[in-house]
């Protein structure tokens, strides 16, 4: 048995007071979750405590809550893991123990201490990704016959428990609100990747282009980091672009596929990346490419030019080299050939290890 | 301490104040640079987006080039810390897909060995505390940074997913910012952007999502009363204080907030001077590092 001292954001919206943090101690062993410490609380201290659960053991992703700023589930957080983070993050000048922090979860509004409104957040943009099967044509006299491999593929997306824990994560979506997001791509991949799905390509149209969409990740691992099931909705994202900007050649108005294509094929022609050249190319890439620059991405490279200007004032810029695309230095000797070679080999070949599947994650 | 270079294409491109004053510092720390001049770009994650064979075999490139030196090797990159380490983590976990990987490298006679002499690839931040160390770095300290109140910047590629970044066996790499700015003698601002990220992923897609990002996080730390902020990253510098007037526009409000490179920083600590690094080459003026600087001098 240890003592813990969890520090727990209170909000009952019908009292009219705003939200306070109140601290409870708690009595348990350190290999026990926080959640045992909240229900400890609130059968010693204050029945009045709110806090969402059921199965205690990581399956049901009820008691979705940030402790120690870490969006997680409470039931799969030991005490004694949230008490070496609290105290690291208090600091070298801390003496004995910092209180554990309870938070209700991001990126959602607040119903009561620790519930938050999964339907106006999560459920709403689940919803917006057609979470079910669309086959094509009539179905099978009996069941569907599908591969081993193909199903293999999706289980890191199936394995989701609509926790909310990585929409609560979720960097992208707390400067756009508007954005998708995690939970919802990651399902999204589940059935774009399901062979007996028939809907692919407009699934796949739709995700490209919506300015939320697969394009508005930032690729802050926040989610991946998380999921408390391995699910990395993030990597399901990148491989929602790989199949729509390769696969399905799908040329977004987000400028998302010219942006990939263009830093791809700097790199083919340089070995180190020209900027001047990547920003150009990302919005209009060269008359010779199939690609021609949309209104859209006429106006962002406009709307670069500001920053351009400034960059060449302050002499950050002011290399020629630097300044035209184009003209950048390739890597000595026969290294750019090597490369090209490395190029030849992968863009044919395009091999992806899974390491779920691989068992090397969780 | 003699070790393999790996500067990233930013450093050496949009931010060369980052690489020169990499170069500078190094030499007064004692530390000799091998800079890897044949290797390429660790593709940033957005090769990886597009074919994660290609960036597999462009990092494995990279670690074999570095192999070759029998050194160690640094980046002053979170990005490509990032990129690679996710590369190196797949090329790690499966003998037949290293060995594919292998095959293509095999034209150039080169090849990356799985944990070949315990070899490393970390960056400059990481191995300042773990290799080099804060006491030694501290008792180096000429000037020291006294008043200066600086809000650390990680950025997102050394701070997530956390076992691919080895933080099993390093679990303090979310603080060394912090500890560095300690040893160097300055104040730390704690403020909410700290571990964000700096949104420059999305620029050319969503120029709203990203320099929300960028805006708030200076604005955040100009509220806690931050000097400055210091960022291991050069990607996260592109956004944070060369876009920053854009950003400044984007969330509505008045920004100008000094944004160091890791570098410049210890750089400053050692005696060297703002001009020296580069510092004038910013966009977000730094002048209220060099008043800060020069109070505590007097």
């Amino acid at each position: 048995m240890s003592d813990f001292t969890i520090k727990v954001r209170r909000y009952q919206p019908e009292s009219g007071d705003p939200a306070y943090y109140q601290a409870f101690d708690v009595e348990l062993d350190p290999t026990l979750s926080v959640l045992d410490g909240l229900l400890q609380a609130r059968d010693r201290d204050d029945g009045s405590l709110a806090v969402r659960c059921s199965c205690r053991a990581a399956i049901c992703g009820s008691c979705g809550v940030k402790v120690n700023g870490q969006s997680t589930l409470a039931c799969k957080t030991r005490l004694e893991d949230a008490q070496a983070i609290a105290n690291k993050m208090a600091g070298d000048s801390l003496e004995g123990n910092a209180p554990i922090v309870i938070e209700p979860m991001g990126n959602m509004s607040v119903i009561k201490d620790l519930i938050t409104d999964m339907e106006s957040t999560h459920w709403e943009k689940f919803r917006r990704v057609t979470p079910w099967l669309i086959p094509d044509g009539a179905p099978p006299e009996r069941e569907y016959i599908v591969s081993q491999e193909a199903m293999v593929d999706v289980t890191q997306a199936v394995a989701c428990i609509q926790c909310g824990a990585c929409v609560s994560a979720c960097l992208s979506l707390e400067a756009d609100p508007d954005f998708i997001g995690p939970a919802a791509l990651a399902k999204a991949y589940r059935f774009v990747g399901d062979p007996r799905d028939g809907r692919t390509t407009e699934r796949l149209f739709d995700l490209a282009n919506d300015p939320h969409g697969i394009y508005d990740c930032t690729h802050c691992f926040s989610c991946v980091e998380a999921c408390p099931k391995g699910v990395a909705p993030m990597d399901q994202i990148m491989r929602l672009r790989r199949i729509a900007g390769h696969d399905h050649e799908i040329d977004d108005l987000n400028n998302g596929r010219r942006h990939e294509l263009a830093f791809a094929k700097n790199i083919e022609r340089y070995g180190t990346l020209d900027e001047s050249l990547l920003l150009q190319e990302s919005y209009a890439p060269g008359v010779k490419a199939k690609l021609k620059p949309t209104p859209a991405a006429i106006k962002g490279l406009l709307s670069s030019l500001p920053t351009a200007v400034r960059g060449i004032r302050t002499g950050k810029m002011r290399s020629l080299k630097k300044l035209i695309p184009g003209i950048h230095p390739k890597l000595p000797g026969d290294s750019q050939k090597r490369v090209r070679a490395i190029y030849a080999h992968s863009e044919a070949h395009r091999e992806e290890l899974n390491l779920y599947v691989l068992g090397e994650d969780e | 301490m003699k070790l393999a270079y790996w500067p990233g294409c930013v450093s050496r491109g949009f931010t060369p104040e980052l690489h020169g004053s990499m170069a500078l510092v190094a030499a007064k720390m004692g530390i000799e640079l091998v800079t890897l001049d044949r290797a390429n770009c660790s593709g940033a994650g957005v090769i990886a987006e597009h074919n994660q064979e290609l960036a597999d075999c462009l990092n494995a490139r990279t670690f074999a080039l570095a192999q070759e030196t029998g050194l160690a090797m640094m980046n002053i990159c979170s990005t490509c810390q990032g990129a690679q380490s996710e590369s190196q983590q797949r090329l790690d976990a499966d003998d037949a897909y290293r060995a594919h990987i292998n095959d293509v490298l095999a034209e150039e006679g080169i090849s990356y060995e799985k944990g070949k002499h315990g070899w490393t690839n970390k960056n400059f931040l990481w191995l300042l505390v773990e290799d080099y160390g804060l006491d030694k770095l501290s008792a180096m300290v000429t000037r020291p940074l006294s008043g200066l109140r600086i809000g650390p910047f990680y950025g997102c590629y050394v701070l997530r997913p956390k076992k691919r970044l080895g933080y099993d066996d390093n679990p303090d790499r979310d603080v060394y910012l912090e500890r560095v700015i300690t040893a160097l003698g300055g104040e730390v601002v704690e403020y909410d952007g700290a571990r964000r990220c700096c949104g420059f992923p999305v620029i050319t897609m969503n120029k709203q999502t990203s320099l929300r990002q960028a805006g708030t996080h200076v604005g955040d730390a100009i509220d806690a009363g931050a000097d400055c902020l210091v960022t291991p990253c050069p990607l996260c510098h592109l956004n944070l204080d060369m876009q920053q007037p854009e950003a400044a526009k984007i969330v509505g409000r008045d920004l100008g907030l000094a944004v160091l490179h890791l570098p410049q920083l210890v750089g400053l600590a050692l005696g060297f001077e703002p001009k020296q690094l580069g510092m004038a080459k910013h966009i977000a003026g730094t002048s209220q590092v060099i008043e800060r600087l020069s109070g505590a001098a007097a």
